[in-house]
């Protein structure tokens, strides 16, 4: 069963047993542009992914002026 | 991953300062922090009156929100832009400002550009050499003159913006990418007060994005996720992208980037042709407002034009 990131409108699956970072390293989405969340819950990206999470990416990085 | 103050599960680790914590330790040091740097770079005092931008955005809204605990009296702008293309965006930015002061028992204070001056954003900048239909030109000028404008107007000591060290550091890029040296003289945390100019400081210019970003979701903020359609070229996006790749690769990059500019700029002799020159003696003839060169100030002449050509118009086209 993989595990589920969530991003945007997209959903990827993603072999359970990696890291959160190694699995966004291979998304190609900067750790440092999202927050990882679990159940709603803020996740430090070091979390191993187990079978059948989701993990819900918070974009963070917004533009324009404010 | 522990928190380092009391050993439970972490839920952010910042490695730029090697530190992770807990969502209560991460929450009480995210508002020490911004405590230590309104102190730190003299931004403004304890018991100011402070005016806080507000966008809807989770920024702003953290902002509000930290000076709140931290007990200084502040009120909430809103300055409404009619960009309403499609994702009703200024609405829903402004319901979440609103809902946000609702809760907390807040005073958001709203400027309708349309209801005051005329003509949304979007439909000022079709009609002025400035938009071209890319109203972000517009859009700025309008926004510092009526934040400024209503600063100085409701007597606030200083009007404080969201802006976090990622925003600091893309501006900062832009600027040395291109060598604007008035913009890199007048890019600081605090510009302080002068006539016709009210204070504007930064109190959360030595923040990564995702503090920022950590905070209102922690706190339970509810704010507009989405950007302004007008942003999606937006290079300052194309800006940040570049210094977190930089950043995943070196941690603390981005913040040496922007900490180690602030340091050099005060070795820097510039020549004051910056926001922060020497005040031009002229004076707008229609505000009032000290100007540079013509007889309008750009705000003025600008929104002028803007009824002058918007006036022929069916209403809605
Ligand atoms: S992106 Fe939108 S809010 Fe930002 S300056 Fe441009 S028009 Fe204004
Ligand atoms: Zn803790
Ligand atoms: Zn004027």
């Amino acid at each position: 069963m993989p595990a589920k990131i969530q991003y945007r409108d997209q959903i990827f699956d993603v072999r359970s047993g990696m890291t959160v970072r190694a699995a966004l390293q291979k998304l190609e989405i900067s750790p440092e542009s999202v927050l990882a969340t679990r159940k709603s819950e803020l996740i430090t990206d070091d979390e191993i992914l187990q079978d059948d999470d989701h993990v819900r990416l918070i974009p963070v990085i917004s533009g324009g002026q404010r | 991953m522990k928190c380092r103050k009391c050993g439970r599960k972490a839920v952010i680790n910042m490695r730029q300062h090697k530190l992770a914590l807990c969502a209560q330790d991460f929450l009480t040091w995210f508002v020490k922090q911004t405590e230590r740097t309104i102190h730190r770079d003299a931004l403004f005092e304890q018991g100011s009156n402070v005016l806080v931008a507000v966008s809807g955005g989770k920024d702003s809204l953290a902002l509000w929100h930290v000076l709140q605990q931290l007990g200084y009296p502040c009120n909430g702008l809103y300055i409404g832009l009619g960009i309403d293309d499609g994702s009703a965006y200024s609405d829903r930015s402004r319901a979440c400002a609103q809902q946000f002061a609702d809760q907390h028992g807040m005073n958001l204070k709203v400027v309708d550009v349309a209801a005051s001056h005329g003509a949304t954003i979007p439909e000022a900048a079709q009609v002025t050499r400035r938009g071209a239909g890319k109203p972000c030109s517009v859009c700025g000028l309008t926004r510092r003159y009526l934040m400024n404008r209503a600063a100085l107007e409701g007597g606030y000591d200083v009007l404080v913006t969201g802006h976090n060290l990622d925003d600091e550091a893309a501006t900062l890029m832009g600027n040395t990418m291109n060598w604007l040296v008035g913009y890199l003289e007048s890019q600081a945390p605090l510009l302080p007060e002068k006539p016709g100019f009210v204070r504007k400081a930064k109190p959360f210019h030595r923040f990564y994005e995702r503090e920022t970003a950590a905070y209102a979701l922690l706190r339970g903020i509810d704010y507009i996720q989405e950007e302004c359609p007008y942003s999606a070229d937006a290079k300052s996006i194309y800006y940040k992208k570049v210094l977190n790749q930089i950043e995943t690769d070196r941690p603390g990059a981005k913040q040496a980037f922007y900490l180690s500019f602030l340091q050099a700029r005060d070795q820097i002799q510039f020549t004051g042709s910056g926001e922060r020159g020497p005040l031009p003696d002229a004076r707008c003839s229609t505000c009032g407002q000290p100007t540079r060169g013509g007889r309008q100030c750009a705000f003025c002449s600008t929104w002028q034009n803007v009824r002058a050509r918007n006036k022929p118009l069916e209403p809605g086209r």
